[in-house]
């Protein structure tokens, strides 16, 4: 039986389902994200655990206990939100010490705690600011200790770095994750950036429109997506239209070349599938011979600081090449033309447009 | 909540009723019709709805370019007439009529007997919330941007505050001249003091003398400033602001 | 007529640089006006506070103030401000509470605030005649109470013409003045906050005393301190209400311009003054308390 497990969970507001039936799973000290699109009820969901909404169906267990008729302030998790919350009357110290008063701790252990949870966050010098004192970095980290200072059974974070610029987000991105291992909590982490999700994650749970998509580690995520909506949610994704040559051998005409899937295409034959390709999959060496080709011509060439993009037109589309930059870089002209090879391994096929639809794989990659 | 509601609308039903009694035993509308057909009614409506179109006209003048010249060219004066929005305030009506009257009551500067005082003083009452409407009013429309790029298109000031300043503080300056309005027409304070056949004198003196009327009056009064305010709102909802119609009128 | 100079509207060029001479010229006309009708009659009011009927210098005047029939003016007026100060915050704050956390639908909330902003207008004379009609002698109220509840107003010592009736006349604006001035308040108030409270294990009431209400403390008061400061300057309603007789500050400047037995215009400067001291003192504890509030609740 796992730590946390959501069975069933439906959250209705009139006749508008925002979240469709959610199992989940969660292991002790793992760490998982909702990825999604807004509107896609990965809030809704985080904000059930936490006992701010109520399922409309569904159970929501921690530890083998019923969480759902508890009130939220006797679950037992803590919450950190996407504008701080941090109370404004408060300097640092009282807020993170809130809910340890609040519990009726022993005043010296209490003191000792929020000096842990100070070192904890590298703010101790800092502990008798007021919040609007502070930038949005520290305020967050300082959410963050007030949230941990109980030894929450699970820790849900709200988007907690959408609030905050790019350099910030990434050091305390990091941060978060070291804090979460070192003190092995459960944690479940809502948030709309894929590198966030990616980076941080035991596993991933992809939703949308208020159902799960896919729920997996980052590698397999990005690597074996289940669907068109999981591939081009996550990463960049090049999408070539192709027709169905021979369904068992996996065999596609794409712009009147031949292109062979790793496996067998569950499409009927001369099916409009999609073909879609990770552009670090594609290179400009073609030497093995089990891989595929095609040719196309170079469109243009775009400078991204450490990867370098080739964009390269077939059969009416475009599609990216990356690769790395190197100081001795040999790259063709734009305009000529070029041949590009690929692994088999590298081909999604689906039956539709990519994005609009759930459309399932019709190829498995190895 | 429910308190609130019959604290607030007994004594306005109270009053209604009340001015229904024009004539003994019969309910009806006879109080204002009485109202109606008194003279003075007519002469101090007049007086105060001219004294209130002046106010309009001399605080829209004086305050709006100073605004625009403060956001344009001098932002640093912006805190120091928002100060001067404050003294109506800590100076209420009546310390400033008495002060009006004394410094104004002598040659050189004989104006009491002008009416041209009561505007002024007038003006300074109604200045916090004209101020308030025209900066909110251009504070919403990025009045930089606008001008700039007018002129970068060639458009010299005319153009600018005609075409496109004015005409985009439509709401704000209707705002602006409804409160006005407002306050002008039931003023009592200035016109009792300098002794001007008001609107606001006259209801009072009404009420000292007769008994239905004055509510009739009240009603009417009422009446004229809910719709007022209520037009401001209804027009006001283009504009993103909050708390427009603030204070008594003392 | 106030001369006005041609407006600043000539003078403004494109120049992307204003010399500090130039950008003087366009708050010209403001400034003179400001200091033909708001500077110069206060400083007026203040100086005369400090001279005799000779235009000598005197501390006669301000020593007046200290005679025990105006400092029970002075008191009265301190009263009537701060009871419906009191009263009117505690009950717009509940009113405004209701419609902001307390959950009332959203259309209650713009109605109330439209009627509010009606309202707070609505004093002076007819303000007066209202409630003279609803709890006068002949009110409607105390005729239905009197008839249908046998419950006689006024021979249980009510009067609208006496202090108390004052102080219920005077909420009818401040009430709805607390309203508006507490709404925006509330609304920054952040749910958040209760949240987090509440995952930190806090009950609500918990989260009430240790939070919410240290948060709208300095709000609270400061717009306290305002309705004081409306209710002490008030004439209007009070005169149509009573005719002059109400022992007001007020009323009793107001006197004293008019000319009545007492006509002292030096001690209506004195008078004058102390009520703009007053005054002073209610917009700077105001101020002070909102920069504290406006910072937390941004």
């Amino acid at each position: 039986m796992a730590f946390l497990e959501l069975n069933g969970v439906v959250k209705r507001f009139g006749r508008l389902a925002v979240v469709d039936g959610f199992d989940l799973a969660v292991e002790e000290g793992e760490f998982v994200s909702f990825l999604g699109g807004s509107g896609c009820g990965k809030t809704t969901t985080l904000r059930m655990i936490a006992g701010f909404e109520t399922p409309s169906e569904g159970s929501i267990r921690i530890d083998g206990t019923e969480i759902v008729p508890v009130a939220p302030n006797r679950r037992g998790v803590g919450m950190v939100f996407q504008n701080y919350a941090l109370f404004p009357n408060m300097t640092v110290r009282r807020n993170i010490e809130f809910g340890l008063k609040v519990a009726r701790w022993n005043p010296a252990e209490a003191r000792q705690r929020v000096d842990e949870m100070l070192a904890l966050i590298h703010m101790e010098d800092l502990a008798e600011r007021y919040p609007h004192q502070m930038s949005g970095g520290q305020q967050q980290r300082a959410a963050l200790a007030r949230a941990l200072a109980v030894r929450p059974r699970v820790l849900l974070l709200d988007e907690p770095l959408s609030a905050l610029d790019a350099k910030i987000r990434g050091q305390l991105r990091t941060e978060i994750r070291a804090i979460q291992q070192k003190l092995g909590i459960t944690t479940i982490y809502v948030t709309h950036d894929q590198e966030e999700a990616l980076s941080l994650s035991d596993r991933i749970v992809v939703m949308r429109t208020g159902r799960i998509e896919q729920v997996g580690t980052p590698f397999e995520i990005y690597n074996r997506p289940a669907n068109a909506f999981v591939a081009s949610f996550i990463g960049q994704l090049n999408v070539l239209d192709a027709t169905v040559l021979d369904p068992a051998l996996g065999r596609l005409a794409v712009a009147g070349q031949e292109v062979r899937a790793a496996g067998p295409v569950a499409a009927a034959l001369g099916q409009p599938v999609k073909l879609s390709l990770r552009p670090e999959m594609l290179s400009l060496e073609t030497g093995d011979s089990a891989a595929n080709q095609l040719d196309g011509t170079l469109a243009n060439i775009v400078f991204l600081g450490s990867i370098v993009r080739l964009v390269i037109g077939i059969g009416g589309r475009e599609i990216f090449l990356d690769r790395f930059n190197a100081p001795h870089l040999a790259l063709p002209a734009v305009g000529t033309a070029v041949r590009l090879g690929f692994p088999r391994e590298a081909c999604l096929v689906t039956g539709g447009e990519p994005a609009a639809e759930a459309e399932p794989a019709l190829s498995k990659a190895i | 909540m429910f308190f609130g509601f019959l604290y607030f609308f007994v004594p306005l039903a109270a009053t209604f009723f009340f001015s229904l009694h024009g004539k003994r035993g019969v309910l009806g509308f006879a109080a204002y019709r009485r109202v109606f057909a008194d003279p003075q009614f007519l002469t101090t409506f007049t007086f105060s709805f001219e004294m209130a179109v002046c106010t309009i006209v001399v605080g829209l003048a004086l305050i709006i370019p100073t605004v625009i010249w403060i956001h344009l060219r001098a932002p640093w004066a912006k805190p120091i007439v928002e100060t001067f929005s404050l003294l109506p305030f800590v100076i209420p009506p009546i310390v400033l009529v008495f002060g009006l009257i004394r410094m104004y009551s002598a040659p050189p500067f004989q104006l009491v007997s002008s009416p041209a005082l009561l505007v002024a003083g007038y003006v300074v009452l109604a200045f916090p919330y004209i101020y308030r409407a025209v900066d909110a009013g251009l504070r919403a429309m990025d009045l930089r941007g606008l001008t700039e790029a007018a002129q970068s298109l060639g458009a010299g000031w005319g153009t600018i505050m005609f075409r496109i300043v004015l005409p985009n503080m439509r709401v704000s300056l209707l705002s602006a001249a409804f409160l006005t309005f407002s306050i002008v027409i039931g003023e009592l304070t200035l016109a009792v003091m300098l002794a001007w056949p008001a609107f606001g004198p006259y209801m009072a003196l009404v009420g000292r003398d007769l008994a239905y009327e004055p509510t009739a009056l009240a009603i009417l009064s009422f009446l004229l400033t809910w719709g007022l305010i209520g037009l401001i709102q209804f027009a006001s909802r283009s504009l993103v602001s909050q708390g427009s119609a603030v204070g008594g009128a003392h | 007529m106030t001369d006005r100079p041609a407006g600043p509207r000539g003078a403004l060029t494109a120049r992307p640089s204003s010399s500090p001479r130039r950008a003087w010229l366009g708050i010209v006309p403001f400034a003179l006006f400001a200091l033909a009708f708001m500077i110069l009659p206060a400083s007026s009011i203040l100086l005369g506070s400090f001279q005799d009927e000779h235009g000598a210098f005197t501390l006669a005047n301000i020593a007046h103030l200290a005679r025990p029939d105006i400092l029970k003016c002075y008191l009265v007026t301190i009263q009537v401000s701060a009871v419906t100060a009191v009263a009117g915050g505690l009950f717009g704050l509940l009113l405004a509470f209701s419609v902001t956390l307390g959950g009332l639908p959203k259309a209650l909330r713009s109605g109330l605030l439209t009627f509010s902003g009606v309202a707070s207008n609505f004093a002076g004379v007819p303000l007066a005649f209202a409630f003279i009609a609803t709890m006068g002698r002949v009110g409607i109220v105390t005729v239905i109470l009197k008839t249908v509840f046998g419950v006689n107003l006024y021979e249980h010592g009510f009067n609208l013409y006496s202090f108390w009736g004052l102080c219920l006349t005077y909420l009818y604006f401040q009430l709805p003045l607390m309203v508006l001035i507490i709404t925006p308040a509330l609304d920054g108030v952040k749910k958040e906050w209760r949240e987090a409270s509440e995952s930190l294990g806090a009950s609500g009431f918990q989260y009430w005393v240790h939070i919410a209400l240290p948060i709208l403390a300095p709000p609270l008061l400061s717009s306290m301190i305002l309705l004081f400061g409306n209710a002490f300057g008030a004439y209007a309603t009070a005169y149509a209400l009573t005719g002059g007789l109400l022992n007001l500050v007020p009323i009793l400047i107001g006197a004293q311009i008019q000319g009545d037995v007492l006509h002292d215009p030096n001690l209506g400067y004195a008078l004058a003054f102390g009520m703009v001291v007053v005054m002073t003192a209610c917009i700077l504890a105001y101020t002070a308390l909102q920069k504290r509030a406006s910072r937390w609740l941004r």
